[in-house]
């Protein structure tokens, strides 16, 4: 055995064995993980620096008279506006995203993880749903401005007020058409993250199909597509652009139909967000208290969605994560 | 002595015909939800393409070109708009771009299981505020303490600050899609790195960012596009909300952006009488829009494609 040929400085050996056990910081290291941690940190200064401001801008009203604030219409008063049509444009806006965009987008979503083959068919619907999820949200107020509007025109021949069309439900639909994309994608991800031994095994018993889809995969994507879907809802109550182009009202509007009367889906209409345009818009102090009040009312609802979102996604990894 | 056994036919098999009928009902059903994703983008084209030919052919080209975008004096000048929608989406990346990436770093590479679980729906919240109120924090926060400290004037109404709302609001979806890509990169590539005795920076820097690049550059992309289709942040801090708007290239100027210009257009459309042409420039200017942010989702989606392809 020949002997070992001695390394050719013989202190190097002292150098590794003393990098190895050295307990000194690598100072580059440290500053580069500090950098990063800081970029987080830097979101979450601008979310508490946001939230105060808001907060504390919006508290005279909110302490003095957040009865009246909650009650009374869009006035050209400072001291006795209110967001009660802003509240019930959102909550119509709302029941219209739910009722059109989550049936249709988690039914396309099993369709396109379910059922569909591979075929030019398939590879278009897919290419032109991504692409919907990335459409600036003003171009969707134009589709809405163009169909939803002109088709509602004329649809509601018992409605009190002259709207040429610009009414709460063509606001609703043009919103969900904007949520639907984002719904299909989340629900397809939940979908395909289901067990594919699930589905056999429910084939194997003889299930068709649909049979499967409902009674095996639906339930266990549950979680999933929900989450998908608060965010989404989260996201289209917060939209203001498309309303603007679908006509919502900036100025006065009557306070006539009451919060869940039906008939509101074929009245003019406001949202939160355009009624926080309109406070925003208008020059003086008192209008800024009122516009950061109602940014609290509206983010009390957006963020109460995306908590609850995030909370049950949460709550099902870990689950999922026990199995 | 043989029993009882009933030789199987092919009928014992078959579904009755009341489940075929459920069968065929619903996948007819959900196909035409899956369709209506096509019939939604061709009509948005529809609507789009129309109105801006008329405005196209009957509009002077040389009203495209001038110095002011004031649809209501016949002012269609698109490069206030282009500029303007250049300067905010440049601000807005300048802040969401680092700070995205180094979050997304940050999480996919040095965060623990925990830490992550705390600190990754900080960005989902961030990502859920609308953009209404980025627009009235950046004129009433940002303008007054970042822009006028920092550069000590603008005007109240300025670009930059709606820059960097906009810039604000684009950080979650630029960490989102940059952290995919990172831990889309395979642990051996990381672990063979280790082995060799580098330390975890030189492993990040080194290895698994260039390994993740399409991705990032995916995420730029489309963070880009997120910017430039962001339309209220302008339309509230940088005066966009006035239905004109001159030719700058001053950050700390007033101005509008295409999204803006036009929210702004149909904030009047009850009393679009004025110039000729006023209505259908909207359309003009969403047809631009369209087509911008069209082409940078599809490159976007090649990128993302190639990460998938490589692991």
């Amino acid at each position: 055995m020949a002997a070992l040929t001695p390394l050719a400085d013989p202190r190097t050996a002292e150098r590794v064995a003393a990098k190895l056990h050295s307990t000194g910081t690598h100072w580059p290291s440290q500053l580069f993980r500090a950098v990063l941690a800081f970029c987080l940190l830097f979101a979450l200064m601008v979310l508490g620096v946001l939230l105060i401001d808001v907060v504390s801008g919006g508290w005279p009203v909110l302490n003095g008279r957040l009865g009246s604030f909650l009650s009374e219409g869009v006035r050209t008063r400072s001291d006795s506006a209110g967001v009660f049509q802003g509240l019930r444009g959102t909550f119509w806006i709302a029941v219209c995203v739910a009722v059109i965009a989550f049936p249709m987008g988690v039914g396309a979503a099993i369709y396109l993880e379910e059922y569909a083959t591979p075929s030019k068919l398939t590879r278009a619907i897919d290419l032109s749903i991504r692409n919907l999820a990335g459409v600036p949200s003003v171009v969707y107020g134009i589709l809405g401005f163009t169909i939803f509007v002109k088709l509602a025109d004329g649809f509601f021949p018992g409605s009190m007020s002259d709207h040429n069309g610009n009414t709460t439900l063509a606001g609703g639909v043009t919103l969900a058409v904007l949520a639907l994309p984002i719904v299909i994608i989340t629900s397809a991800e939940a979908i395909r993250a289901v067990p594919r031994a699930l589905r056999e095994a429910g084939y194997g018993l003889g299930a068709t199909k649909w049979e499967v889809v409902r009674h095996h995969v639906l339930p266990y994507a549950a979680p999933g597509i929900l989450t998908g879907t608060l965010l989404s809802m989260a996201r289209a109550i917060g939209e203001a652009a498309p309303l603007i182009l679908v006509g919502a009202q900036r100025g006065r509007l009557g306070l006539r139909t009451g919060f869940f009367d039906l008939s509101q889906l074929g009245e003019k209409f406001t949202a939160m967000p355009i009624v926080i345009t309109e406070f925003a818009t208008r020059p003086g102090t008192e209008w800024q208290h009122l516009t950061a009040a109602a940014i609290v009312v509206l983010l009390v609802f957006v963020l109460l969605a995306n908590a609850a979102a995030i909370l049950l996604r949460n709550r099902f990894e870990r689950r999922r994560g026990g199995e | 002595m043989t029993t009882a056994f009933e030789r199987p036919t092919v009928e014992m098999f078959q579904m009755s015909p009341g489940r075929r009928r459920v069968e065929r009902a619903v996948r007819v059903l959900l196909f035409g939800a899956a369709a209506s994703a096509l019939l939604i983008s061709a009509s948005i084209v529809a609507s789009l393409v129309g109105e801006a030919w008329t405005f196209i052919s009957n509009v002077p080209l040389e009203l495209l070109w001038s110095d002011q975008w004031a649809p209501r004096f016949d002012q269609y000048d698109m490069k206030t708009l282009l500029v303007g929608s250049l300067i905010v989406t440049g601000v807005a990346m300048a802040v969401a771009g680092p700070i995205g990436f180094g979050a997304a770093v940050f999480l996919s590479e040095y965060a623990g299981g925990r830490v992550r679980k705390v600190l990754k729906p900080i960005l989902e919240i961030l990502a859920g505020i609308p953009s209404v109120v980025l627009g009235f924090f950046a004129l009433t926060w940002i303008s007054p303490n970042v822009v006028k400290t920092v550069f000590g004037g603008g005007s109240t109404f300025n670009l930059l600050a709606a820059g960097i709302g906009v810039g604000l609001l684009t950080i979650p979806l630029m960490a989102s899609i940059s952290e995919d890509a990172l831990r889309s990169v395979p642990d051996s590539l990381r672990e063979a790195s280790a082995g060799l005795g580098a330390r975890k920076v030189t492993t990040t820097v080194r290895i698994v960012v260039p390994a993740a690049v399409s991705g990032l550059v995916a995420a730029t992309i489309v963070s880009v596009s997120r910017a430039l289709g962001e339309t209220m942040v302008v339309f509230i801090a940088a005066g966009g909300g006035g239905n004109s708007a001159q030719f700058t290239t001053n950050p700390l100027d007033p101005g509008s952006t295409m999204t803006a210009a036009m929210a702004a257009q149909a904030s009047g459309t009850d009393n679009v009488a004025g110039a000729g042409f006023a209505f259908q420039s909207l359309f003009f200017v969403g047809l631009v829009l369209f087509v911008l942010t069209l082409f940078l989702n599809l490159a976007a989606d090649r990128f993302v494609r190639r990460v998938r392809q490589a692991y």
